[in-house]
């Protein structure tokens, strides 16, 4: 109906005018009726709108013209129009049920992969345990997807795979598809959660790959950083925090940003002054509404990680926040990664050791740093030691 | 099938006109006439559409970069969600039953007035009031639920959900009371020679609508208090945090809600079908198919309020079941629009704006209709669902069908309303630039929808600029139509010709008397004639507009002798 | 509510509308824009029972909400019901069963123009009302009391202290209002008897007997919820505290838990009891919203009912209302083995 040629659109060749690629056995089928009921729908749509323009044209009132207002009434035409669409609408409707139903059937062999969909993110927890933040999946596979939401509906949608359907709150639903092409593609979150919704675009969310490349990716993935800063970023990026809580510093996303916070003293909403230190952020993980900081307490309200995360994974967590102090760390994952030539320079690889190892990467990042870096390279040191004697007690309270 | 012999201006003085015959703000703040409560709607109404309308043209222009431009996404979210809430609650439903209707039903019934005056005029106020309560959640900190008030969303953000849900349970009641009225207007005061079949299908549309919200409504008002109790006690009932189930909430929604819908449109069906008759000078085609697939749409729009959820994990039975009835209740929809073409067929057509509209009702509304087909069909509806063609589909149905059909009956009308003719040229142009404005705005959604645009998105991928600018530009377009169409209203009012009193030829009974009527309408009970027989009317110049000649002097088959003037 | 039948007030006849339209000799009563008085009574009936209709699905909107969550959860109902007082439950149907019956005879009265009869049942009518609310009321508090509340503030029966004695702080409060009203009905009495003022206090007699129906309603309340609690003992929620604490071996146990049934412990929490006391709440709560109203609309009986503005001709207003009544009553019909008589 739009004869447009949008370059854009053809930038990616698998897209049609009309369709994002067909990257799922289900496309196939659902484009195929979309474009018969198309066709059906442009016929019908000519015929009715011929035959208005015909008899406004030829009807018209005009000098010289009697029209005829008796009524005319013809059973046989009404019968005719009648039953023609209704025959049309149950073959559309077969049609319709039997890729439902495809649709609503898994294979027995799938790969099942729990998602879990909060405000305003994903994430994705795989059969070896792994968790990411993109979905991972091997091409000509059949996925199933077991999901569920942690505060609101959201809707899991891949446009490409004609894949839709619910993340309901109190439920697990579950969808299922399998792929047929290898590439990135868009994850949208389809049914309206809130504040970011439309933030819940994850532009390549949904990553297919050959076999032999999701199982490497897949070891890989199922295997944290050991070190305690780059194993709490890893966290960071993948347990949902990055949604609300930025690295850089001063920027508000829905909650604060981490950057710079450490040790700072802080007003609450209830107008008390607290220290954000190890005790703050363990408790704020925990019990998010019990100190909730100025300014911040119309924001929408943060989920408990309570019983989803563990305590060395609250240590990582705490150890990262720490860091965040740091310029030097701070830049490092700017961009939103922390790559390896980040780690080495920061003297955060796993080579380096998980235990007193961090403290001597440290303070080399503080020699080859300048001048005002050498405080905070004296402390962080210390933070991993004291944070490993420091967290024991802390479940007591 | 008799005729009035004398048109009723000659013998009635001006000062029984219905709008001057008592003045002062409380002639018309405590009016029980429907006329005047129709035309205190029909401002309501408008002035509501107004804001919801420039609502979103100011989403349309956010929508111009796929990045955040002047709105943050909460503001984004606020103005989409006062759009749709505004557009469906206090405009679309109350637009033709409530301002046309009030004002129609019982003038065309030959009636009085409605049976319950004060009911009638508590129903505005209501109406009133819940507008209130939606102007509070405005002026406050901003709703932000969408008009649908999906639960857990609706149940944990701190907009004001509760003023807002108890605004819909207001309105709603004014929406009952006006279906309740209409309902035993019809029923027990029609004068005798009105048969059921003797109603304008107007009426018939009216009826059905009536009985969508004398039974449809409580649901939504049951809804909309226990959202309430959910946000005030906690109830449980809809939260997953008390076992409770969200998509309970979405069942008790669409149940009223997707009869809504046919609230919505069945009138705007009603309004075409007399534009269609009178406006081709020819008897309706099939006047009981139309009258039957009214009462049909009404029956079935309440079994087909599943196919809303075909994402949300319902079983795939119910799915089944509610895709079949979905497909049901197309059909009478498409017989009507084949009605209405072949009653052009062969008559006088008369492309006045509000045939114009007419027409663009049946090419915008056979395009929301066709593009249901997608919906309804469950494969090509689950990537669909929660898309821009969703979105599109329906403003194809809603403004295409029930807001030109809404502007369609108030061109028609307006003469007997206001006894003032308007500029019939700037009345058609303001109705192409709706045409070509409505469909540059929305046919690119449709394309949208098909590649991936979900809905409600503030910010949205970069491939999709090209289509929502398109979009915007046309949304501007068809802005500047329904400005063109405000303008020539007020300019009819200022300055328009005295209109006489059936100025279209139309033969239902609103046209035999003044424009605008008197105050009791009928000072006798009217003789009921055939609604959609033209042979007695009679032109004689712009004027006097169509008058009725004595049978006797026309070729009509008449039977009985026409009574006179006493 | 009152709304359908206000527009058959009379007053609305006299109207400033003259359209010389003289020709019908109109009766008093009748609203100018009916043909006759038969058409005038149809419309207000037709009117009536369409907005019965309303009022039915608007409750079944409950009912549904019912239905699904006692299937999904049938041990919770069981269990919860327990809660709920049968003997108060009962006395309040025979209350409203025979308030039905007075205002069934007030139409009646209407019909035959016996004015004194028809106030006298319109008096009943009230009166019986108001003690189903007050009966309500002790029933309300004391579950107040106890923790009973919808699932947000629910509070396990489990935890020591839930227990409750003497004179709720809840209905001493939620009695403020009706001593209120009753009192300045009481003084208004006075004066109308000592002015002579006999239509006025026509009127305000039988709001005074409303009013102290209200504190016998209570009054009868207590004491049969004491009786219950005395005689039976074992009844009383505390045992089933002790039955559950002590895993299940005590008579009054429901006899119908097997293993695989949760424990009263995972249904006696804002999930599982919390949600039936929800249910309760809203379906008992609008109900005697609906009471509430019937009531509004029956004092505007009984004051036209002193202007003897009823008779044989005109009946309607008294006729709507009553249908009104019974649909109320009807409710409470299915609401009261719904929710009390569960086993």
């Amino acid at each position: 109906m739009l004869p447009i040629d949008l370059p854009m659109l053809l930038a990616d060749k698998h897209a049609t005018f009309w369709f994002p690629p067909a990257a799922s056995t289900f496309a196939k089928d659902v484009d195929w009726l979309y474009m018969v009921i198309l066709y059906i729908s442009i016929f019908f749509f000519v015929l009715v709108v011929a035959a208005m323009v015909l008899f406004a044209i030829k009807y018209r009132r005009r000098p010289g013209y009697v029209g005829d207002s008796r009524p005319l009434h013809n059973n046989a035409l009404e019968i005719t129009w009648t039953v023609i669409p209704s025959l049309i609408v149950c073959w559309i409707f077969v049609e319709g049920v039997n890729g439902y139903m495809d649709m609503m059937t898994p294979p027995v062999d799938t790969i099942d992969i729990n998602v879990t969909a909060r405000q305003w993110d994903w994430s994705f927890q795989y059969p070896n345990g792994a968790i990411s933040d993109q979905l991972h999946i091997p091409n000509n596979r059949a996925i199933l997807l077991n999901m569920r939401s942690e505060d609101v509906l959201h809707a899991f949608y891949v446009p490409a795979f004609r894949a839709k359907s619910d993340v309901v709150p109190g439920r697990v639903t579950t969808m299922w598809f399998q792929p047929i092409l290898e590439g990135e593609f868009d994850l949208f979150c389809a049914e309206y959660c809130g504040d970011l919704h439309s933030d819940m675009i994850k532009r390549h969310g949904v990553v297919v790959h050959d076999q032999a490349g999701y199982d490497a990716w897949l070891a890989d993935a199922a295997k944290p950083p050991v070190n305690a800063v780059a194993h709490g970023f890893w966290l960071y990026q993948r347990m949902g925090c990055k949604s609300c809580h930025s690295t850089v510093e001063g920027t508000r996303i829905v909650g604060p940003s981490f950057a710079k916070s450490y040790d700072q003293t802080l007003r609450t909403a209830k107008g008390a002054d607290v220290k954000f230190d190890q005790q703050y952020i363990r408790q704020s993980i925990l019990e998010p509404q019990a100190e909730v900081r100025e300014g911040y307490q119309n924001a929408s309200q943060m989920p408990s990680f309570q019983g989803k995360l563990n305590e060395d994974q609250l240590s990582a967590l705490t150890a990262f926040l720490v860091a965040m102090k740091d310029d030097a760390f701070i830049q490092a994952v700017a961009d939103g990664d922390l790559s390896q030539a980040d780690k080495e320079s920061l003297g955060l690889t796993d080579a380096a050791g998980a235990d007193a190892a961090g403290a001597d990467a440290a303070s080399d990042t503080g020699k080859s740093a300048e001048e005002p870096l050498e405080k905070p390279a004296d402390e962080v040191p210390t933070e991993p030691a004291s944070e490993s004697s420091e967290s024991p007690p802390a479940p007591k309270t | 099938m008799s005729a009035v012999a004398t048109s009723p201006t000659h013998s009635q003085p001006d000062s029984d006109n219905f709008l001057i015959y008592s003045k002062g703000f409380l002639s018309w703040a405590l009016t029980l006439d429907h006329k005047r409560i129709g035309l205190m709607y029909l401002v309501a109404v408008m002035a509501s559409f107004f804001v919801a309308g420039i609502l979103a043209l100011v989403l349309r222009t956010e929508l111009l970069t796929p990045t955040e431009w002047f709105l943050t996404p909460q503001q984004y979210n606020q103005v989409f969600t006062l759009h749709g809430a505004i557009m469906v609650f206090l405009f679309v439903i109350p637009s033709v039953p409530a301002a046309l209707g009030n004002f129609l039903v019982p003038v065309m019934l030959g009636a009085k007035d409605v049976a319950f005056p004060r009911l009638n005029l508590s129903s505005f106020y209501l109406w009133v009031g819940g507008a209130i309560f939606f102007l509070t959640a405005l002026l406050y900190t901003g709703l932000d639920t969408g008009w649908t008030f999906y639960t857990p969303y609706s149940t944990t953000t701190r907009g004001p959900v509760v003023a807002a849900t108890m605004g819909v349970f207001i309105l709603g009641f004014s929406s009952i009371f006006t279906g309740l009225n209409f309902i035993v207007t019809i029923n027990t005061m029609r004068p005798p020679g009105m048969t059921w079949f003797k109603m304008p299908l107007f009426l018939w549309a009216t009826y059905a609508t009536s009985i969508i919200q004398v039974l449809a409504t409580p649901v939504l008002g049951i809804t909309m208090l226990l959202l309430a109790a959910e946000n005030i006690l906690h109830i449980g009932i809809f939260d997953p945090k008390y076992n409770g189930d969200p998509v309970t909430y979405q069942h008790f929604f669409w149940f009223y809600s997707h009869p809504a819908v046919y609230i919505m449109i069945l009138p705007g069906m009603g309004v075409i079908s007399e534009l269609m008759s009178v406006h081709s000078h020819k008897s309706i085609f099939g006047y009981r198919f139309i009258a039957y697939s009214s009462i049909a749409i009404a029956l079935f729009s309440f079994l087909v309020w599943g196919h809303h959820m075909f994402t949300s994990g319902m079983a795939n039975v119910a799915s089944l079941i509610f895709s079949a009835l979905t497909f049901c209740v197309s059909i009478p929809s498409a017989i009507k629009v084949f009605n209405w073409l072949a009653t052009m067929y062969k008559g006088t057509v008369q492309l006045n704006t509000p045939m114009c509209y007419a027409l663009t009702f049946i090419f915008l509304f056979t395009i929301g209709g066709l593009t249901g087909l997608w919906l309804g069909a469950l494969s090509t509806d689950r990537p669909l669902h929660d898309t821009y063609f969703v979105v599109s589909h329906f403003h194809y149905v809603m403004v295409g069908g029930s807001l030109v059909g809404f502007l369609g009956g108030i061109f028609h009308w307006w003469p007997k309303m206001t006894g003032r003719m308007f500029n019939d040229l700037w009345g058609r142009v303001s109705c192409l630039f709706v045409l070509i404005g409505f469909n540059l705005t929305f046919l690119p959604q449709f394309v949208l929808g098909s590649r991936g645009m979900p809905r409600r998105y503030a910010h949205y991928v970069p491939e999709f600029q090209e289509l929502h600018q398109l979009s915007t530009f046309g949304s501007y377009v068809l802005g500047a139509g329904l400005f063109i169409a405000l303008g020539v209203l007020i300019h009819s009012l200022m300055r328009g010709k005295q209109a006489p009193p059936n100025p279209w030829g139309g033969a239902t009974l609103e046209w035999q008397c003044s424009s605008p009527p008197p105050f009791y309408n009928f000072s006798h009970p009217p003789t009921v004639n055939e609604p959609y027989n033209y042979l007695p009317l009679q032109y004689h110049g712009e004027e006097l507009g169509w008058e009725y000649v004595h049978p006797s002097h026309t070729a009509a088959p008449s039977i009985h002798p026409a009574p006179t003037k006493s | 509510m009152a709304n359908d039948t206000a527009t058959l007030d009379p007053a609305h006849a006299h109207g400033e509308h003259a359209d010389g339209h003289g020709a019908h000799a109109h009766m008093p009563f009748q609203a100018h824009h009916f043909d006759d008085p038969e058409q005038q009574f149809d419309a207000g009936k037709l009117g009536m029972w369409i907005f019965l209709v309303t009022e039915v699905l608007f409750f079944s909107g409950m009912f549904c909400a019912y239905a699904l969550y006692r299937s999904l959860h049938p041990e919770v109902w069981t269990f919860a019901s327990q809660f709920l007082n049968e003997m108060l439950g009962a006395f309040n149907t025979g209350v409203l069963l025979f308030s039905s019956l007075t205002m069934a005879w007030g139409v009646r009265c209407a019909q035959l123009r016996q004015r004194t009869g028809l106030v006298i049942c319109l008096a009943i009518t009230l009166g019986c009302a108001a003690m189903f609310l007050g009966i309500k009321a002790v029933e309300y508090t004391h579950k107040w009391d106890m923790g009973l509340l919808p699932a947000g503030f629910y509070e396990s029966q489990y935890l020591p202290g839930a227990h409750h004695t003497g004179l709720s702080s809840w209905l001493v409060r939620l009695c403020i209002i009706p001593g209120v009203l009753t009192v300045g009905f009481a003084l208004w009495y006075l004066v109308t008897l000592i002015k002579g003022q006999k239509r006025h206090s026509e009127i305000a007699g039988p709001m005074l007997v409303t009013g102290l129906c209200f504190f016998l309603g209570a009054y009868l309340g207590i004491v049969i919820q004491s009786f219950e609690e005395s005689s039976h003992g074992t009844i009383s929620h505390d045992s089933h505290v002790a039955a559950g604490v002590d895993a299940g071996g005590h008579s009054d146990e429901p006899a119908s838990r097997s293993p695989g049934d949760p424990l009263p412990e995972e249904i006696d929490q804002a999930g599982g009891a919390g949600l039936f006391f929800s249910i309760y709440y809203c379906m008992t709560g609008v109900h005697a919203i609906h009471i509430l109203g019937g009531m509004v609309v029956l004092t505007w009986l009984l004051v036209r009912a002193t202007k003897d503005q009823f008779n044989e001709q005109y009946f309607g207003p008294v006729d709507y209302v009553g249908l009104y009544w019974h649909l109320v009553d009807l409710i409470w019909i299915y609401l009261f083995p719904l929710l009390y008589l569960i086993k």
